[in-house]
């Protein structure tokens, strides 16, 4: 089991090694693609044994629990890891389309993989503290790819950026010491049954919201999410496609593991916070939207509404609602780098990312805005897309409690993110180009237009199957929330005894 | 020994928070500092504090004999201390980096990414 787990965190480490050492030749870009696939392979046979086992585990360097670092990798995991190599490999090819030589022989492939790795650790390991060193990985990766290539806009955006994330790990720590402090261990299973015997559970309870501001900042919800809209605009497009599908979702996903596996002693409390952070989180960020005319700023600022649609599944804490949440995370991740991507290329064509100073593109290029509609309107919730599925889980989890207000206000939102995928439709894709010219990317050589456009297709693709074959994923995601409400096989694999 | 770190972490995060809302970013950072020994030292004192017992295994034992310091808080620490400080590292040189091209340092006036909307249009 420990090789099936190692691989997906070890391959794309390998290669940012590589990758690094043949920074100034060609050839890199072709090993970071290539080691992008074998990521995905590896990442395809974790899911194979997690479908076939259910939970799989294992211990570094033969160190038992809990006393040594645990991989280990249930339902949800798996998904988010293999979701995790899709964005990656779809980003490896975007780049070689979009990222230039100079930065190239920066290390520019090199941080990409080290943060996919991270990612990949974070949604694997089963250790508190292993928890924290991934997302400094990740971090410390996604820094130097937000301020690569520099520039006034990015360094400006990366001092925001960093700054607001690092105090946000803070918390973390000292949320890990504190936890570590009243029950003396930091492995996340053994961690469940030690927390129901604390004695003064109101310190559990604020150990809890330590932890709940901390991977707050991470997942950007109200009133923590400043850093999200002042940054990601800025970067490579490829860069900030893969910033905005994966690193606020590892957020979402430590909120969600904590809060069903360990701190589930007071949900009434606890939950009910984040019910209206979400609904506050949902309504904020779409109305932030509203207010911009910039194709990435109004796109950042969806992030931030969805999540909150995300972390409604979890806040609602019924198997429906969490069930909704993991359908959530998955459609989200690929449709939210999808319109980054759409953004990217739609520069290329028109030459601008502020809405005001592009259109015409449905005329110059009619695959383009089907590439666009198909990510859009799964964002804003159509039938048939993937994102109609997802909403309507959630919304039926809300109404199954008689949260009408909740669900009111998720429905709303979906209205008012039509009407900001409506305005980026109306304003890039239909009026004319304000300059008069016909967008054509003719100053771009004809390979970087395809290079952009096969990840772009394949992750359309991938929206258009989960929207009309939605019966495995679905079912996939009712066992993923099976296991957090109930993670029995979570710990007795980890720990090796019935808890 | 744990009041004293107790005071000790809450003197360091005052001074951290009080630094840290000044509007300049050197300032700032200073107070980054400030929290993450705040951090390190809750960890540290989380373990429990043993004086005069290191935890070693004596000659020929296979445990150690006796109340010994707990072990583990000062790798978690360690790792803490060394993970701060190439953060710190890096944060310290990007704001070197900042400040060279954009020329200023009060975090109010970095306008560049979101720059102010005309409010006479």
């Amino acid at each position: 089991m420990t090789w099936v787990l190692v691989m997906p965190i070890a391959v794309p480490f390998a290669t940012a090694v590589i990758v690094y050492l043949a920074r100034n030749y060609p050839a890199g870009r072709w090993i970071s693609l290539a080691g992008s696939v074998l990521t995905l392979v590896a990442s395809g046979v974790l899911m194979a044994a997690v479908l076939d086992q259910g939970v799989i585990a294992a211990q570094m360097s033969n160190w038992d629990a809990p006393f040594g670092i645990t991989l280990v990798s249930d339902y949800l995991s798996a998904v988010m890891v293999v979701i995790t190599a899709i964005t990656g490999l779809a980003t490896a090819i975007y780049a070689l389309g979009e990222i230039p030589e100079e930065t190239e022989s920066l290390g520019f492939y090199a941080l990409f993989q080290v943060l996919i790795a991270g990612v990949t650790g974070a949604f694997l390991t089963g250790d508190l503290f292993n928890l924290y060193v991934w997302f400094e990985v990740m971090l410390i990766a996604s820094f130097s790819l937000l301020v690569i290539g520099g520039g006034k806009d990015r360094l400006d955006a990366g001092i925001k950026y960093v700054a607001l994330n690092l105090v946000s790990t803070l918390i973390f720590l000292s949320g890990i010491g504190l936890l570590y402090g009243i029950t003396g261990t930091l492995n996340l299973a053994d961690l469940r049954g030690a927390v129901e015997t604390v004695e003064n559970q109101g310190l559990v309870t604020v150990i809890a919201m330590m932890f709940m501001v901390g991977f707050g900042v991470k997942a950007a919800v109200f009133p923590l999410f400043f850093w999200l809209p002042a940054s990601y605009h800025t970067p490579y497009f490829a860069i900030s496609a893969v910033f905005a599908g994966l690193l606020t979702k590892v957020g979402v996903y430590a909120l969600m593991r904590m809060f069903t596996l360990v701190f589930v002693g007071d949900v009434g409390f606890t939950h009910e916070i984040l019910i209206w952070v979400s609904a506050l989180t949902m309504f904020t960020g779409v109305i932030g939207a509203a207010a911009q005319t910039d194709f990435r700023k109004i796109l950042s600022f969806h992030i931030i509404s969805q999540i909150g649609y995300m972390t409604l599944g979890l806040a609602l804490f019924t198997p429906l609602a969490l069930m909704g949440g993991v359908f959530y995370l998955v459609h989200h991740i690929i449709v939210k780098a999808n319109l980054f991507f759409v953004a990217g290329l739609a520069k290329q064509y028109a030459g601008h990312t502020d809405l005001n100073r592009i259109g015409g593109l449905y005329k110059s290029s009619p695959l383009l805005a089907a590439l666009f509609i198909i990510p859009a309107f799964s964002l804003a919730g159509f039938p048939p897309l993937s994102g109609f599925w997802a909403k309507y889980l959630i919304v039926k989890a809300s109404l199954e409690i008689d949260a009408w207000f909740i669900a009111f206000v998720a429905l709303l939102v979906g209205l008012l993110t039509i009407f900001s995928m409506t305005k980026i439709w109306g304003m890039a894709f239909w009026k004319p180009h304000p300059d008069g010219i016909d967008p054509t990317p003719d100053h771009a050589p004809a390979y970087v237009t395809r290079a952009m456009l096969v990840p772009i297709s394949g992750l359309a693709a991938m929206t258009i199957i989960i929207g009309f074959f939605p019966e495995p994923f679905v079912q996939f995601a009712e066992t993923a929330a099976m296991q957090l409400l109930d993670p029995v096989d979570y710990v007795t694999t980890v720990l090796g005894v019935q808890p | 020994m744990e009041a004293l770190t107790a005071i000790v972490i809450g003197v360091l995060t005052a001074g951290a928070v009080y630094l840290m809302l000044a509007r300049n970013f050197m300032r700032f950072l200073f107070g980054l500092i400030l929290l993450s020994n705040a951090a390190n030292l809750t960890i540290f004192a989380s373990g429990r504090m043993t004086k005069g017992a290191p935890a070693l295994v004596p000659y020929g034992e296979e445990t150690p004999v006796g109340v010994v310091g707990n072990a583990l808080p000062q790798a978690l620490v360690l790792t803490a201390i060394v993970i701060g400080f190439g953060l710190l590292a890096f944060t310290l040189a990007l704001a070197f980096e900042a400040y060279r091209r954009m020329d200023r340092i009060d975090t109010d006036e970095m306008r560049f990414a979101e720059p102010k909307e005309d409010t006479n249009k």
